[in-house]
């Protein structure tokens, strides 16, 4: 300007003034902010991780000798300070938790023990964990491995190799009885069901009986003829199964492994009820690795026993996954056009703002009303319809439902629309960052609005629109209380997919790892023994949703690449 | 949009003063809302016009945008619209093709007409009406698919599947666009990848691929760096003669280099058209002198 010579250095102030300036202090509170949210969530998933990872590694057994002479034989789960049980010792001493195992022997799982009272701790060589189908664990010194009458083998070292011999024969065959039983007697039982409901459904189809009237229809005749000649083959083929288990199980019948307790209580248990035995004592580190390994693939790949809290949660994992696949494949379409219509078709005003801030509230209702929801539509009105037209043999002859009930396809539906608010906002976010040269290049060129929708718009917002899918299974694949309402169960060991036609029941029922949290942990009858088996389950859940997670940021990663420029 | 059947109602018109402001200050009287006479060099009443603008208006809602623009664009040639900033150039292109029928609050009218057919016609169907032209924008904008897809594109959406075909408009348009030599070997990956100004030769491809009765070019150069500039300019250069090109620029030397005829335009008028020789050397308003001589906008 023209006046140079009347202005002076404008003076610097202090220090302070450079501090606010650079915002040293906000670094400091943002950064301090973002690092407490990240020790929190790293220390949970840590917490989960270590305490889900270790549940089934082999803890020492302990022989814990008390000074009135009692003696308990356990493992050691927890030790905390504590006001002593007994009068005598005063002040607070220290105690252990000792699961015991050996219930219907004690009546105890689990045993606190003070460490005043206790004379003697060690960790005998032979104490055995014998892991029962029934019962829970049985912790023991193996005496003597029976068949029938006879003896095969007396004392620890001779029984257990005898017992490693014989166990696995045992169980191989106990397999094959229960897969003869569930599959291929379930399979004659579903024939004889058909064949009933067919004579039902001839029934019905002849419409209702003139009274006086003993005519009967051709197809009721058809119907009632095929099901005799059902009952005879099946009741054939049941007298066939029958023996076939019977010869297995007669095999297996007296042999049992005879364990002693600690207090000297002898049992004998039999062999096919045993899912695994080993001394924790005297395994080398691999074999404590190989009991590791045994206990996992069980957990992952069989169905659960003992009311969820030992076993196996193959079909929890599969109804999880399952479900949450099908939930993004409904959502997705619903979403993406619902926002497509009102980012690119509704023209803005009053109206357009009122059903987004309405979507917007939709995302925050209870989840419970969805599950409320979900019950009485889809499973009452749409699954009841459903059943009306096309299942009415299954409500008349056992006034059972096939899809008016809870199923993986209701819960799916349910769940879908419960995540469709964070597709629709994100798919909406996604298409107002298409760049509008885009859409008006396009249109230069002469294309239409649905053809710069789907050739230009979508492909260029998928990769937004897949990370509202990621969020969307997010946080459906860990809701539970609609699902208590619209389709899972707590033990559903037929799987919705199998050889069986029409090969998918999306009507049947499902059980899935959240609420399978929330019934062993609260549900249980030995809530103690259970709790390892909760982290061990979350840490899973985790695990599956985290990997569900990866392979969508995957694949929004590869859209990214192809659709998404980074101009200059 | 609001299409009005009536030509030019006269705004703020009056002959008296006007009269009086030309040529004392013709900028100012515009300014001040005076209707001011374009000054039409006598060699643009001779062309052959692809596209004549009659007497056009715009609003912008209650703002008036462009005012009564008349002017033929000759074809087969290339013409420059200049001006300072906010001076309608690009508000006119885009009304060539119709797209700011996208913008809500537009009203328009007077009216154009493409080979003798009126563009504002209510029967004009404005799809098929933008399949005979062709634009390149200010920023390079590929599509998110293949450098294939993005030429073939125009024909694309008009149902042409016929690979023989497609190659080989892809192919002609490529290297009417001189980027053939330097993406046909990766004609199927991502257009994304190339450089500002391969992506705006390859704009330009998709604009003539469809073979456009007129090319329209909203400042093809402003986001490139120099020497992607010269390509482009060169190519336009190359375009002329074969093809109707009306360029927006900002850029005089341009305007001078690459055009046959310019026009200038200040607040929503065409205040003087003419050959670009007779424009940057001898042109008629001293306005128009300072413009081009970079003395004033």
């Amino acid at each position: 300007m023209s006046s140079d010579t009347k202005h002076r250095p404008r003076r610097m102030r202090s220090s302070y003034s450079s501090l606010t300036a650079h915002g040293e202090p906000w670094v400091w509170l943002t950064g301090g902010a973002l690092a407490l949210a990240i020790m929190m969530i790293t220390g949970l998933l840590a917490f989960i991780a270590f305490r889900g990872a270790s549940t089934f590694w082999p803890v020492p057994l302990e022989l814990v000798e008390l000074a009135d002479g009692g003696r308990a034989l356990g493992e050691v789960s927890e030790r905390d300070q504590a006001e002593a049980a007994t009068a005598k010792t005063a002040g607070r001493g220290s105690r252990r938790l000792v699961r015991t195992a050996n219930f219907e022997v004690s009546g105890h799982h689990y045993q606190w023990f003070d460490d005043t009272a206790i004379a003697r701790a060690s960790r005998p060589e032979w104490a055995t964990v014998v892991e029962r189908l029934e019962g829970g664990r049985f912790h023991g010194f193996p005496l003597r491995l029976l068949h029938g009458d006879e003896v095969v083998a007396v004392g620890p070292e001779e029984t257990w190799k005898a017992f490693e011999r014989e166990h696995p024969v045992v169980r191989r065959r106990w397999r094959e009885a229960m897969r003869i039983d569930r599959h291929e007697r379930g399979l004659l039982q579903r024939q004889l069901r058909a064949a009933r409901l067919a004579v039902v459904q001839a029934r019905l189809d002849a419409g209702p009986a003139v009274a006086g009237s003993v005519a009967v229809s051709a197809g009721q005749k058809a119907a009632t003829a095929a099901e005799q000649e059902v009952i005879a083959r099946v009741g054939r083929q049941s007298a066939e199964l029958d023996a076939r288990t019977g010869r297995l199980r007669q095999e297996n019948e007296g042999w049992g492994l005879e364990v002693e307790t600690a207090d000297g209580i002898k049992k004998v248990i039999p062999l096919e009820g045993i899912v695994r035995a080993c001394q924790p004592n005297r395994l080398s580190l691999a074999g404590k690795f190989g009991v590791y390994g045994s206990r996992w693939s069980e957990f992952l790949g069989d169905d659960p026993r003992e009311a969820n809290s030992a076993g196996g949660v193959f079909p929890a994992i599969w109804g999880t996954v399952a479900m949450t696949l099908i939930m993004a494949l409904l959502v997705a379409p619903f979403g993406v056009l619902a926002a497509l219509y009102l980012r690119e078709y509704a023209s803005p005003g009053a109206v357009t703002t009122a059903v987004r801030i309405a979507i917007n509230n939709l995302a925050g209702v209870p989840s419970i009303v969805y599950g409320a929801f979900g019950l009485g539509f889809f499973c009452y009105a749409l699954g009841g319809g459903i059943d009306e037209l096309f299942f009415r043999a299954s409500l008349v002859a056992d006034n059972q439902p096939t899809f008016g009930t809870g199923g993986l396809l209701w819960a799916s539906l349910t769940l879908a629309l419960l995540t469709l608010p964070v597709v629709i906002v994100a798919t909406e976010e996604a298409l107002s960052a298409v760049p509008n040269s885009m859409r008006e290049g396009s249109y230069a060129c002469g294309a239409g609005k649905w053809q710069t929708i789907r050739r230009i718009v979508l492909p260029r917002a998928l990769p937004g629109i897949m990370t509202g899918l990621i969020l969307a299974m997010a946080r459906g694949a860990g809701e539970v209380a609609p699902l208590m309402l619209v389709g899972v169960k707590k033990l559903a060991l037929d799987l919705p997919i199998d050889g069986r036609f029409p090969f998918v029941h999306p009507e049947r029922e499902f059980m899935h790892l959240a609420y399978l949290i929330y019934d062993v942990g609260f549900q249980s009858p030995n809530s103690q023994a259970a709790k390892p088996m909760v982290f061990t389950i979350t840490f899973l859940l985790v695990t599956i949703i985290a990997l569900l997670n990866v392979a969508a940021i995957w694949i929004r990663s590869r859209l990214k690449r192809r659709y998404v420029s980074q101009q200059f | 949009m609001n299409i009005q059947a009536e030509t030019t109602p006269e705004r703020g018109g009056n002959p008296e003063a006007f009269s009086a402001a030309v040529p004392a200050d013709r900028l100012q009287a515009v300014a001040a809302g005076r209707d001011v006479p374009a000054e039409v060099h006598p060699e643009v009443r001779e062309v052959t016009p692809v596209l004549e603008i009659d007497r056009f208006n715009l609003w912008y809602g209650g703002k008036q945008a462009l005012h009564g623009i008349t002017m033929p664009i000759p074809h087969n040639k290339v013409t420059a619209l200049i001006g300072p900033s906010g001076c309608g150039k690009s508000t006119l292109l885009r009304s060539v093709n119709r797209l700011n029928d996208l913008v809500q609050s537009v009203r328009i009218t007077g009216d154009m007409r493409l080979n003798g057919d009126s563009i504002y016609d209510p029967r004009m169907d404005v799809i098929e009406l933008r399949k005979r032209m062709g634009m390149v924008f200010q920023k390079p904008n590929p599509f998110p698919m293949s450098i294939y897809e993005n030429v073939v594109y125009a024909l694309r959406i008009d149902g042409e599947n016929n690979r023989a075909v497609l190659d080989e408009v892809c192919e002609l348009s490529l290297r009417g666009a001189a980027l053939w030599d330097e993406v046909k070997d990766r004609l199927h990956e991502s257009a994304i990848g190339l450089s500002g100004g391969q992506q705006q030769r390859l704009c330009i491809a998709r604009a003539i691929a469809a073979e456009p009765e007129v090319l329209l070019l909203d400042e093809p150069c402003s986001a490139l760096d120099p020497i992607a500039t010269g390509k482009v300019e060169e190519l336009i250069q190359e375009l002329r003669g074969r093809y109707s090109v009306l360029i927006v620029t900002h850029n005089m030397q341009q305007a001078s280099r690459t055009s046959d005829y310019t026009a200038f335009m200040y607040l929503g008028r065409l205040i003087e058209y003419g050959s670009t020789s007779g424009i940057f050397t001898k042109p008629i308003l001293r306005e128009t002198e300072a413009y081009v001589t970079g003395r004033f906008g």
